[in-house]
């Protein structure tokens, strides 16, 4: 990474001054640090996807097809048809650039084709010439441009400088959603075999061994082990997750990236916990999932096809299980896929029960036909009927903002229920300024599959609105933890803070929840989840303590 | 970016060059102009916007994607945004509403500034501004031509005039003469805010940038329409009875060209027809495409409520018992439950099995050689 610029050399080299050349006339670059690495072939074999082959994006020849062009026209017009979004996304914007600066790579690039409308209107050109008649009789005057390799270069470019976050979809008058426009054209380059390999191959090791990240099912259970082991030495006391059990009351099913790599693995353990003392004291029975473990879905950056190929496991499951309803983790895109695609696509769920928490009694009447429960709804739940034992004073040290996450965000609209078990876990909570949270919130820069390694300046580039906004209530409060409900967030956010914002860690928030969770017969708890010594944290969060809680 | 104003500049003009001339020098184009030209327009603009509608009514809609703008419907004892997070019929309705009568999306809109690293937004209200004082005017002007279609001309119609022609305008007093009919707003303010909407295509540079001859295209005609109606009403003075007799003759169907109508007049409804005949087939059929925008006319409980696919198809997955078949000795020796026991020969014989794997599954390892888990650094 010796080249990514700094944030100041980032943050100094930022114009936004188009330049003076018609952008269809500005050929597309695809340079390292922004664009990613090329799929590998195998992958694309294990799904039998089109066009295998070894090729990079940095080559003059991609090796397609020869008939290229005809498929994409046939591909465009297939989805015209099949996808009204699609079709009257094409024809009605105005292009009166209110979605221009509010997408976070156009703040963070500069690059005009980073406009939501630009990004679309690489598409809209091709249709508009393809498909309309006056386009074609107008030509490039009126925004028309067949299919060529430039063009082609052009889509693969930015088709992966968009994370799908739907935040350009709030704000235009007709709700036209560059996201939407971004999946299709991420389809139709999949018909020729153009793919990252940072989505095709995560989705190929989904799709045998149920996860992104190949993990395999005795490796998944050692893992689990690994985090009880941890919690055993933090707490005393020994969860013992089940695996795969016919006849659990609820299947839990969690992006496997929090099974992997920290802090993703703190939040995985606040989930042990909580199972746990939910098993003793109520006598719940969770099982986790090796076959159904993960809750992510690259197929959502792939096409809607693999989306499905993919969600299928989690119905599959739990009708093999016979569980009566299905629990899930905290997960951005995960989510985004449950709310919107996975009944239409894998339901109907008839061979569920009606979600209710058998604790409280609460019905989850909102996933009556989906018959899945988002984790931080199960807990807010259980909170509110005072059924936890907490000690929020575990986390005193902290003072936490929350970051939405852009798919339950504007895919959902799950923005009190995290909130809610955050502040009855943590007494400091911050929340940013109104038009980086809820519904208006900035994506963490790396969603859609963008989390890559190579790409590394784009997404520092794109998390910059983010991180701004978490400087503003670090400078303001003395932040120093920001929350979030996503794996993909948890892995990246840390990168991301310490580019812009070094103070501030990263946090789940489950294991906030794990962290403030007392479990019967426990132990004196002197460390958090992190096997940080508590006492050492408090004497070094004293001098910041002055500020009052008057944001809560 | 110049050519594309100028292009569409010039059409205008080349526009009003021809109907001018046209009904000048040509003798008999008046009929050509006002009566051949404005129902063919009429039955382009009828024929075409149907069209579109039906095109756009025919593609499918797969999915529940409306963009949720607020906190979602769940535990009783959280507060739902009910509009920006519909979950019934009737709140859809309201947010469609909301949205056609007062852009709503677009009174979001901020600008973001960035200064000495830290980046602002600030409320820009002048784009939602100018674009509802367009289509308002635009609205109210359309609906006060009634009175050249109608006899008597309706009640709503005579009350729409009177308001609209209520705020005599002081400063302006001056300059008009006596005997002029009292000003119209709507026609000034459509003049102004199309004025302005061109103004920001040129002068924002972001907005400069993407704008093609099709978005300076109508802001020129409406323009052009605005200004010639303005003109015959407060300069030039045309015979007003004349025009409407011509325009009572195109809706009775008795169609007739009148002795002293003048030129400009024919240049308007040239315009006009111009207009028409365009709108189905440019981004003016926004206004029929917001009807049909699935990420705001949709209802939000899609957990709820399933959403059904007319076209969703089987798909091949990875079944349970394929991805058994691949990890069983694994899975068994970790101590996880399987399904199908392997009997205790079979067990050693565990490579010949394989091959009853389906033909299409890839060798176990295909994958693992992809991709170890490495998640990121
Ligand atoms: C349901 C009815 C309609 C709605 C909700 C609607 C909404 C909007 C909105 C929100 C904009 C974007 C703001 C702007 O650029 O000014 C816009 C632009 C525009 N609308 Fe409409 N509109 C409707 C009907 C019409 C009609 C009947 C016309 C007739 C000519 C029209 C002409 C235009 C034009 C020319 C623009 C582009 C302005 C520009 O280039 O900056 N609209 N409309
Ligand atoms: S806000 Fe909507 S209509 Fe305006 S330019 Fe963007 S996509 Fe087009
Ligand atoms: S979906 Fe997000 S990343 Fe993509 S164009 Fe819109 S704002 Fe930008």
């Amino acid at each position: 990474m010796s080249d990514l610029p700094t944030a100041e050399e980032m943050l100094s080299g930022l114009k936004y001054r188009p330049p003076s050349t018609d952008w269809m006339d500005v050929p597309a670059e695809i340079r390292k640090g922004i664009a990613c690495y090329a799929g590998n072939p195998k992958s694309l074999e294990v799904l039998g996807f089109p066009n295998p082959r070894t090729w990079s994006c940095f080559d003059d020849d991609w090796q397609l097809p020869e008939n290229w062009q005809e498929i994409i026209h046939e591909g465009f017009k297939e989805r015209l048809e099949k996808f009204r979004s699609f079709k009257v996304f094409m024809d009605i914007c105005v292009r009166c650039g209110a979605c221009a600066d509010k997408c976070h790579y156009f703040i963070g690039t500069g690059d005009p084709k980073n406009m939501p409308v630009l990004r679309a209107e690489l598409l809209r050109s091709v249709y508009r010439n393809d498909f309309t008649r006056v386009g074609k009789l107008l030509g490039k005057i009126n925004g028309a441009r067949p299919m060529n390799y430039e063009v082609l270069k052009e889509w693969w470019s930015y088709l992966f400088q968009c994370s799908e976050c739907r935040r350009c979809s709030l704000y235009c008058p007709y709700g036209i959603d560059t996201a939407e426009i971004t999946i299709m054209g991420r389809e139709l380059l999949n018909l020729l075999g153009l793919n990252i390999d940072w989505i095709i191959t995560p989705v190929a090791n989904c799709y045998r061994t149920g996860n992104h990240l190949g993990i395999q099912p005795h490796a998944f259970k050692d893992m689990l082990d690994f985090f009880c082991d941890d919690i055993e030495e933090i707490t005393g006391i020994r969860p013992d997750p089940q695996f795969n059990k016919k006849g659990a009351d609820i299947l839990f099913v969690t992006p496997s990236g929090d099974v992997f790599a920290d802090p993703g693995t703190f939040t995985a353990m606040g989930y042990l916990m909580l199972f746990h003392f939910l098993q003793e004291k109520y006598g719940l029975d969770v099982t986790w999932s090796t076959y159904a473990s993960e809750g992510g879905n690259f197929g959502l950056f792939t096409s809607h096809e693999t989306m499905k190929r993919l969600n299928a496991k989690m119905y599959a499951e739990a009708r093999r299980l016979g569980v009566k309803w299905i629990l899930g983790g905290e997960c951005g895109h995960m989510w985004r896929v449950i709310h919107q695609y996975m009944d239409t696509m894998n339901g109907p769920a008839d061979f569920l029960q009606m979600p209710v928490n058998p604790i409280t009694g609460t019905a989850f009447k909102n996933a009556a036909s989906t018959k899945m429960v988002h984790i931080t709804e199960f807990t807010a739940d259980l909170i509110k009927h005072g059924k936890l034992d907490l000690d929020p004073s575990r986390n005193d040290h902290l003072k936490v903002t929350f970051h939405d996450s852009c798919n339950p965000a504007r895919g959902m609209g799950l923005f009190d229920e995290p909130r809610y078990v955050i502040k009855q876990t943590c007494k400091h909570f911050y929340d940013m300024p109104a038009n980086a949270i809820r519904e208006q919130t900035f994506c963490c820069g790396s969603g859609s599959g963008l989390n890559a390694g190579e790409d590394m300046e784009l997404r520092m580039a794109g998390g910059l609105p983010r991180a701004n906004a978490v400087k503003h209530v670090h400078d303001k409060h003395g932040v120093n933890m920001l929350a979030c409900v996503c794996a993909i967030d948890r892995a990246v956010l840390p990168d991301l803070m310490s580019y812009w914002v070094p103070d501030v860690d990263v946090t789940g928030v489950h294991e906030l929840v794990g962290n403030a969770l007392n479990l019967p017969g426990q132990s004196d708890r002197t460390m958090n989840l992190r096997s940080e010594e508590l006492a050492d944290l408090q004497g070094t969060a004293e001098d910041t303590e002055d500020e009052t809680d008057e944001e809560k | 970016m110049n050519k594309r104003y100028l292009l569409s500049l010039i059409a205008v003009i080349v526009l009003f060059l021809i109907s001018y001339l046209g009904v000048e020098a040509v003798p008999g184009s008046k009929w050509l102009f006002g009566i051949v030209i404005p129902y063919a327009a009429l039955i382009v603009f009828v024929a075409g916007f149907i069209r579109r509608l039906l095109t756009w009514s025919r593609s499918a809609v797969p999915f529940a994607i409306p963009t949720t703008g607020g906190q979602q419907k769940t535990l009783s004892w959280i507060k739902p945004n009910a509009i920006d997070n519909p979950s019934s019929k009737g709140a859809v309705f309201v947010r469609m509403l909301l949205e056609i009568v007062t852009f709503r999306s677009l009174f979001r809109n901020s600008r973001m500034k960035l200064r000495e690293g830290k980046i602002s937004y600030q409320l820009e209200i002048f784009l939602w501004v100018g674009a509802l004082a367009f289509h308002y005017a635009f609205f109210t002007v359309l609906f006060r031509h009634l009175r050249f279609f109608t006899d008597p001309i309706p009640l709503p119609v005579r009350l729409v005039e009177d308001l609209d022609s209520f705020f005599r305008m002081e400063i302006l007093q001056d300059f008009i003469q006596i005997g002029v009919p009292g000003v119209y707003l709507s026609g000034l303010v459509l003049l102004a805010a199309v004025t302005y909407l061109f103004l920001r295509r040129i002068f924002i540079r972001n907005v400069n940038y993407i704008s093609l001859a099709s978005d300076y295209f109508p802001l020129f005609l409406i323009f052009g329409i605005a200004f010639t109606g303005i003109m015959m009403r407060y300069v030039l003075k045309i015979d007003v009875t004349a025009a409407k007799q011509l325009a009572m003759g195109l809706v009775t169907f008795r169609p007739n060209i009148p002795q002293n109508v003048s030129s400009i007049f024919f240049v308007h409804l040239f315009f006009v027809s111009i207009l028409l005949a365009y709108f189905p087939f440019s981004k003016l059929m926004h206004l029929g495409g917001i009807f049909f925008s699935p990420t705001r006319n949709m209802r939000a409980d899609t957990r709820a409520v399933r959403h059904v696919n007319p076209w969703n198809y089987p798909v091949k997955v990875h079944t349970y018992e394929e991805y058994e078949d691949d990890f069983r000795d694994k899975m068994i020796e970790a101590g996880l439950p399987v399904d199908k026991m392997p009997e205790p020969q079979e067990a050693a014989a565990e490579e010949e099995e394989e091959p009853a794997a389906p033909p299409q599954e890839p060798p176990a390892d295909a994958a693992d050689a992809a991709a170890e888990p490495e998640e990121k650094e």
